[in-house]
Order: C-alpha cells, then sequence, then structure tokens
C-alpha cells in the first residue's frame, strides 16, 4: 500500500513539474528558443508573489492574479527587446544571453531578498487532506495538478481554437512568410514568451506554497522542466505532463528507498528514456 | 599572376616573436614574484585553460556545453581517489584525473549527441548534476562534506624539495610554485594544440560542420567523427586542469568541484567577453575577468550580475566580444588560421 | 499616377548584387508580367517589393507613399499581398485556416470571403480541414492564392505560379485571374513561362541578370526581342 501512496504522491508531484515545463515547452514550440533563466524566472515569480503578499496583505491565491499581468508585461518586454535579437540560425546568442540572464537573475534576487529561504503563507486549506480509502491525498497536491491539467487543456484550446494561436503556429511553421501574411512576428514571439511567463507565474505559486525557497533554486527547476519536455517529445503539451508525471514518481520511489537518492532517480529515469526513446514519448511528426 | 595561400600574417610574426619573450618571463616568474601573485597566476592560467576547452566545443564545433563541471569534479576527485586510495604522488595522479573526465565524456557524449543545439547544453548539465548526485554519495572521499589531500601526500610531492632548497622558499610556497609551473605548461600545450588542431585539415572541417552539419556532410566530411574527437579531447584536457586547480587547493567538496558557477558560468563569460571562436578572445578575456574579479568580488552578487549583465551585452552588441573588436580595428591576428588568397585578381563580372 | 513603383532597385545578398537599378510600374487594374530565367532578378524583386528584403524608402513608392523601407507585415496591411515562390503553405494550419491566416488581425472588407474563394477553387471547400501540406501541388498553389486574396489586396504579387505543375494545372490556375482583375485587384505575375505570362499581362518586363532588358506590350515584342533580352543577344 505504502508504494500506491508513493506513486500517487509522485504522480501529483509530476502536475509541479508540467507546470515548471509547460512555459519552457510552448517558447521553445514556437521559436526554438531554449530560455536557460526559465527557472530563475519561476523563482522569480515566487518572490514577486511573496512580495505582493507581503505589502497588501492579501492572500497568495489573489497575490497570483495581480502577479500574473505584471510577469506577461515582464515576459513581453523581455522577449520583445532583449531576446528577439538573439534568434537566427546561430544557436550560440540565445544561449548565451539566457544564460547571462539566468546568473543576472539569481543574483539581483540574491542582492535583493538575500540567501534566506522563503515561503508563502499558508493557510488552512492549504495544508488540508483528503483521505480516500487508505490513501491520504494533501489538498495542495491535488491543485497543483489539477492546475497543471487546466494549463495544458488551456493552451491548447489557444493553440487549436483562436486566432491567436494559429498565428503561433503559422509563426513557428515559417516565420517570414507569417510576416507576408500580415503577422508580426516580433510581437507574436513577445505575446508568447508573455505567456510563458503567466504560465511560469502559477508555477511559482505552487512552488512558493509548498516548499521552501530561495535565488539559488531555478537552475534546478529549469532541469526538471526541460526534463519533463524531452521526456514527452517537443511540441506535446500532453506529452509534457506525461514527462513531470514519470520525474516526480521517480523522485518519489527514489526518496522512499533512500532520501539521498530523490533528485538523482529523477535524473537516471529522464537518461533511461533518452537512450530508450530519443525523441521522447509522443514526438512530433516534423523536426 | 600566381596565386598563392598563406596563413602567416606579419602581426602573428611579431607575435610569436613577443610571445617567446613573454613565455620566458612566465617560466622565469617564481624567481623574482611573490606567491599572491603565482597564486593569481595560478588562477589565471587554469581557467585559460578551461575557457580555451570550452571555446573549442562551442565556439568551434558549436557545441555549448554547461556541463564542464562534471569534468573539473570528476578530474579533481580521481586525483583525490588516487592519491588517497591508491598512495600515488599528487603530480602523477594529475594523469589520472584527465583519464577519469575521459571515462566520464564517452557516456555523456553517447547521452548528449542525441540532444540537438540548445537541449544538448541542458543535456550536458544534467549529466554533470548526475555525477555530482552520485560522488556526493563517495563516503570514503567524504560524501557530501568533502575531504583534504593527506599531509604526508602534500609533503613529499614530486618537485617539491628541488624548488625549496633551488628557491628558497618554504614548503607551502614551493607546492604553489610547483602548480603555477605545471599550470603553465597546461596552458601553453592546450593553446599549442587547439592551435595546431585548427590548423590542420582537421581544423577546417571543424568550422565546416559548425557552420553547416548537412553541407560538410556532403562533401565528404564526417561530423559525427569530429564532434566525438572534439568533445574528448576537451574532456581530456579539463580533466587535466581539474585534477591541478585541486591538486592546489588541496580540499575538496562535491558542491565546490561540481560548482556550475566557478566551472562553467565563470568560463562561458571568459570566452564571451573575450570573444568566442578566436584563441586571442578567451586569453584576453581571463585578464578581463581576472581584473575585474579583483575590482568587485568585494561586491559578491553585485559582481556576478555584472559579470551576467555584460556578457548579454557583449552578445549583442559585439558578438565577436573584445578581440573581435580589436582585430577589426586593426586586422590583427596573433593566431591566424584562416588562409588567405594572395596574388591574381578575382574577376568577378567578366562579361 | 501608377499604384506601385519601384525606381533604381537594387538589392544584395552580402556581396553579391542581384539588382542593379530596376525600375517597373504597375498602373490601376493593370497586370504585368515579368519574365527571364533562373537567376535573373525576378524572385529578388518581388521579395524586395513586399518587404522581405529591406530597401532604401524610396526604392518603392505605393500609392504614392515610400514603402522601400517598410517590413512585409506593414507592406501587407497597406495592401499588397504576395503568393510567394514554392507556395508556403503552413504544414501544421488546415486549408482554412491557412486561407484564414490572411486576415489575420484585421476586419477586412471585400469581395474575397472564405465562401467566395471556395467558388473560385471548389475543391478547396471540399478539402478545408486537411492539413494545407497534404493536397497536392495545384491545389496547394490554390490555397497559396486564396490565402493572399483573403487580405482584398489591391496589388497581387505573384511569384512563379506555374512553377512545377502539369500543363493542365496550370491552365486551371490562370482561369481564376481574370476573376481576380474583375475583383479589383491590380497584378504582377512573374513567370518563366513565356507564353502563359503573355496571355495574361497587359504589359511584359524582361530580366536578365538584375536588369530589366527589355519592356513592352505583349503584342509588340518580338520572339527575337524577348529572346535576346531573355538569354542576352548573342546566344
Amino acid at each position: 500500500m505504502i508504494w500506491i501512496d508513493t506513486i500517487i504522491q509522485g504522480i501529483l508531484l509530476g502536475g509541479l513539474y508540467a507546470l515548471f515545463a509547460s512555459g519552457l515547452s510552448l517558447v521553445f514550440g514556437i521559436m526554438r528558443l531554449v530560455n536557460l533563466a526559465h527557472g530563475d524566472l519561476i523563482v522569480m515569480g515566487a518572490y514577486l508573489i511573496l512580495v505582493l503578499v507581503t505589502l497588501l496583505g492579501i492572500s497568495p491565491f489573489i497575490a497570483v492574479l495581480i502577479a500574473m499581468p505584471l510577469m506577461f508585461v515582464f515576459g513581453y518586454v523581455l522577449q520583445k527587446h532583449l531576446l528577439n535579437r538573439t534568434l537566427g540560425d546561430d544557436i550560440l546568442p540565445p544561449l548565451l544571453v539566457t544564460f547571462g540572464l539566468s546568473i543576472a537573475l539569481q543574483n539581483a534576487l540574491l542582492e535583493g531578498f538575500s540567501a534566506d529561504s522563503q515561503r508563502l503563507p499558508t493557510n488552512a486549506l492549504t495544508t488540508a487532506s483528503l483521505d480516500i480509502g487508505p490513501i491520504t491525498l494533501g489538498v495542495m497536491p491535488l491543485l497543483t495538478f489539477g492546475s497543471a491539467v487546466l494549463v495544458i487543456v488551456g493552451l491548447n484550446q489557444l493553440f487549436y481554437r483562436t486566432e491567436l494561436g494559429r498565428a503561433f503556429r503559422a509563426t513557428s511553421d515559417d516565420a517570414i512568410t507569417a510576416s507576408l501574411m500580415g503577422i508580426k512576428p516580433a510581437n507574436i514571439f513577445a505575446t508568447a514568451t508573455g505567456i510563458a511567463l503567466v504560465i511560469v507565474t502559477i508555477a511559482a505559486l505552487y512552488l512558493g506554497l509548498r516548499a521552501n525557497f530561495d535565488p539559488n533554486i531555478g537552475p534546478a527547476r529549469l532541469i526538471y522542466a526541460f526534463e519533463a519536455v524531452i521526456i514527452g517529445g517537443l511540441g506535446s503539451l500532453w506529452g509534457t505532463l506525461l514527462g513531470g508525471v514519470i520525474i516526480g514518481v521517480a523522485q518519489t520511489l527514489g526518496a522512499a528507498i533512500n532520501p539521498e537518492w530523490q533528485i538523482l532517480s529523477g535524473h537516471i529515469a529522464f537518461l533511461l528514456v533518452l537512450l530508450i526513446r530519443p525523441r521522447g514519448l509522443f514526438p512530433r511528426a516534423s523536426d | 599572376m600566381a596565386y598563392s595561400v598563406t596563413i602567416q600574417t606579419p602581426a602573428s610574426r611579431i607575435a610569436a616573436l613577443l610571445g617567446i619573450v613573454v613565455i620566458v618571463v612566465l617560466i622565469a616568474l617564481p624567481f623574482f614574484a611573490g606567491r599572491s601573485t603565482i597564486q593569481d597566476m595560478f588562477f589565471i592560467l587554469t581557467m585559460l585553460v578551461l575557457a580555451q576547452f570550452w571555446n573549442l566545443l562551442a565556439g568551434y564545433s558549436g557545441l555549448v556545453s554547461i556541463g564542464q563541471q562534471a569534468l573539473v569534479g570528476i578530474g579533481a576527485y580521481a586525483l583525490f581517489g588516487a592519491v588517497i586510495l591508491w598512495g600515488v604522488d599528487p603530480v602523477p595522479a594529475i594523469l589520472f584525473a584527465g583519464i577519469a573526465a575521459l571515462v566520464i565524456a564517452v557516456p555523456t557524449a553517447f547521452f548528449a549527441f542525441r540532444l540537438n543545439g540548445a537541449y544538448f547544453a541542458i543535456g550536458t548539465w544534467v549529466i554533470a548534476e548526475v555525477v555530482r548526485l552520485l560522488v556526493a554519495q563517495w563516503k570514503t572521499l567524504g560524501g557530501g562534506t568533502g575531504t583534504s589531500l593527506p599531509r604526508d601526500a602534500t609533503r613529499d610531492m614530486w618537485f617539491v624539495d628541488l624548488i625549496k632548497e633551488t628557491l628558497d622558499v618554504r614548503s607551502a610556497a614551493a607546492r604553489d610554485i610547483l602548480a603555477y609551473w605545471l599550470a603553465l605548461v597546461l596552458a601553453l600545450v592546450t593553446i599549442g594544440c587547439i592551435y595546431w588542431l585548427l590548423r590542420t585539415r582537421r581544423g577546417l572541417a571543424l568550422a565546416a560542420v559548425r557552420d553547416n552539419t548537412q553541407a560538410a556532410e556532403s562533401v565528404g566530411v564526417d561530423a559525427g567523427r569530429m564532434k566525438w574527437i572534439v568533445f574528448l579531447s576537451s574532456a581530456f584536457g579539463t580533466g587535466l586542469a581539474g585534477g591541478l586547480i585541486y591538486m592546489q587547493k588541496a580540499r575538496i567538496s562535491p558542491d565546490a568541484a561540481f560548482s556550475v558557477t566557478d566551472w562553467t558560468a565563470y568560463v562561458i563569460f571568459i570566452v564571451v567577453i573575450g570573444g568566442i571562436g578566436t584563441i586571442e578572445g578567451p586569453i584576453l578575456g581571463v585578464l578581463v575577468f581576472f581584473a575585474l574579479q579583483s575590482l568587485l568580488a568585494d561586491f559578491g552578487s553585485w559582481y556576478l550580475m555584472t559579470l551576467g549583465v555584460l556578457a548579454i551585452a557583449i552578445m549583442l552588441v559585439a558578438p565577436r566580444g573584445l578581440w573581435g573588436l580589436v582585430s577589426e580595428r586593426t586586422g590583427l591576428h596573433l593566431f591566424p588560421i584562416r588562409r588567405r588568397l594572395s596574388g591574381g585578381r578575382l574577376k568577378l563580372e567578366e562579361k | 499616377m501608377s499604384l506601385l513603383q519601384t525606381k533604381e532597385l537594387t538589392a544584395h545578398y552580402g556581396d553579391f548584387q542581384a539588382l542593379f537599378g530596376v525600375d517597373i510600374e504597375l498602373g490601376e487594374a493593370e497586370t504585368i508580367a515579368i519574365i527571364g530565367a533562373n537567376g535573373a532578378g525576378k524572385t529578388t524583386l518581388m521579395r524586395s517589393i513586399s518587404g522581405v528584403l529591406r530597401n532604401d524608402p524610396n526604392a518603392v513608392t505605393y500609392d504614392g507613399t515610400p514603402i522601400g523601407a517598410s517590413p512585409a507585415d506593414e507592406i501587407m496591411s497597406q495592401g499588397v499581398a504576395m503568393v510567394p515562390e514554392g507556395r508556403r503553405l503552413f504544414p501544421s494550419l488546415s486549408v482554412e485556416e491557412n486561407l484564414l491566416i490572411g486576415t489575420y488581425g484585421r476586419k477586412i472588407k471585400g469581395h474575397w470571403t472564405l465562401d467566395t474563394v471556395y467558388e473560385l477553387f471548389p475543391i478547396l471547400g471540399e478539402r478545408r480541414n486537411n492539413p494545407g501540406t497534404a493536397l497536392s501541388g495545384g491545389q496547394q498553389q490554390m490555397v497559396a492564392i486564396g490565402r493572399a486574396l483573403m487580405s482584398n489586396p489591391r496589388v497581387l504579387l505573384c511569384d512563379e505560379i506555374s512553377l512545377g505543375l502539369a500543363p493542365v494545372v496550370i491552365k486551371d490556375i490562370y482561369q481564376a485571374i481574370p476573376q481576380i482583375k474583375t475583383a479589383g485587384a491590380s497584378l504582377i505575375v512573374v513567370e518563366q513561362d513565356i507564353a502563359q505570362a503573355m496571355a495574361v499581362a497587359d504589359r511584359v518586363y524582361c530580366m536578365m541578370e538584375g536588369r530589366v532588358t527589355l519592356t513592352g506590350t505583349p503584342d509588340s515584342l518580338s520572339r527575337d526581342d524577348i529572346h535576346d533580352a531573355y538569354f542576352g543577344a548573342g546566344h
């Protein structure tokens, strides 16, 4: 029974990783940009929510609603004025610029908030749990997983049911021809990064509610997100959720055997998938 | 009029002469410089070696690795393992550092080469994390807290007595001087080998692979094989540097030896600031980096923030770095690689 | 006054100069054809007009305003639409979505809607939910033309719309041109197929090596004139 419990906790943890990963996947899918500062942006989101909670005395769930548009604007401006200038055939500029951004962000957060760990305030709801038969499920992990599913459903709707989604797909296919159709690729890219940062903010909420965070934990979140994306197969959002779940389950199983093995087991699961299915579980037909 | 293809430039001949002078001064440095200068120079030279190898990967082969800390760390741990477990003298144990990095590089390349471009970068990072976590489980070498080199091993190290007597210094200073000379040899050999590699037919092929893998393959360049050669040779060199750095430190822990900031971020900044894709770039970059560190290191996170922002600015404004600006203005090439056509005239528009 | 005009238009790809001072003119309700061999600079000219390649602002004027330095999306929004060489449909979009992309972000009034495009090319209506790239070459070309028409352009640039298609398919596609003209568009048609170009155009420009070598109405040009302008004298 303990194993079933462990696996279920792992699946729910996978929801958090899928939230980390969805923004990364979105940005990569549309502009082939891997943002190495993604993890640090999640941490920055968590600090933004913390600041809003502290300054305004509101619940984190309200604060996230204020943080989302702010992060959207930040993402839009970041993409439009910095990252768009790095896009092209050469992979070095985007990698090195986002790597520089990652280091700069981490240290700006260190300067602003010190290296002390922080946590978003929890209440009765967030610490509550449900008993389903012999298994106890935390409300928080359930909310996280539910949010991940909602985000993925929402992104799929956006992609396949809206005019903006059509423009996303067209620009991703062929930016030059898209511009001949009246689309401004620079704005499409900026909007995509803005949306990615809205998802990042949701991920940040759960990151901060579930555990302590400090300015240095960004890179590890980037790695989990990356593993989930690769396991799922580039461009498949449901694959990304499954990838998150695989990492989550591997981590909780590893931790059940020996707490020191938690992170390691996640990485090993990733390498195993890479070994067996180099293009992930649900690769997109093209590229 | 006949065509001739040359590689040398007048500047490169002068540079070669100047280079010999600089090398002689560097070799003789311990005879007149103080211990802190020697330690600074050791830092500069070892960072230069790491930077040259990262540049060979990223700048010449398009393999952007963020996992160099795996090679530094495993090299350092191999040195400690050989000294502590097998009683090997630290100086020859440096060779084990290179070999261990080579051994780790084979599975790393096997996995990471399955990932393209940007994902290769994070793939190398994941593997570095795996190696760090595994090494932290190695209880004989101190697990997560780390360990030190045994005192008698460092005291009886090869050449230390000789240096002590010749230069009349204490044994701690003699160890630093030994490490410095080893670092100097490593740096010179590294630059020499990379320069040689880039001037061979292989080197030309490398540029072709970076610019366009498919096109290079269509004219018969085996891109896959070139990637392996470059990846493994830079792993070996990076491992040697890792071993040497920790031989000098004489104290190790997984977090320090596998630090992504110290062994990859700094190295990337050195190359980007100096000029990616040139041999001169990392040399200039490491000097600028050292100057910045001396000026700003007391400011802690402000310092790193500055480096991050500087790297972004350089990538956007002058993607070929400071050396790129210099050689653009002056046409200077200290390590010319490009073959230049002279004599004759090209007529593009013949009617 | 002409609707669209290029003046002393030059273009470079790196060190390679592709156009050397090209002057062309398109009048209201006119159709011009640009013919020439491979590498004559026809596609470069289309890319310069449509804004894929940027130029001096005054090198291209449209409706009296300089557009030579404007980005492609602005030029398109002002009413110059392009059917690019090689069709370039969006593979992740269905036929209908490919057509709708032509109206992105704008409310457009005019003759061309999904319905009228499906009337023009009935096969597209039948296959509206297929991925654009699952269609035959000729049908893909119809999608590319329809996609450009959806913005109800005043100028339609057609780059090599017959390239790689069977003669019978080319005939089908060219049958649509009179209807497009009637709906109010002026056309610039780039063709390697001289006969086809002569049949639809009011005036013809012949290009060679980045320059215009011959201009005139189709009936004023002799076969020999065209041959010389096309391949250079002495061939």
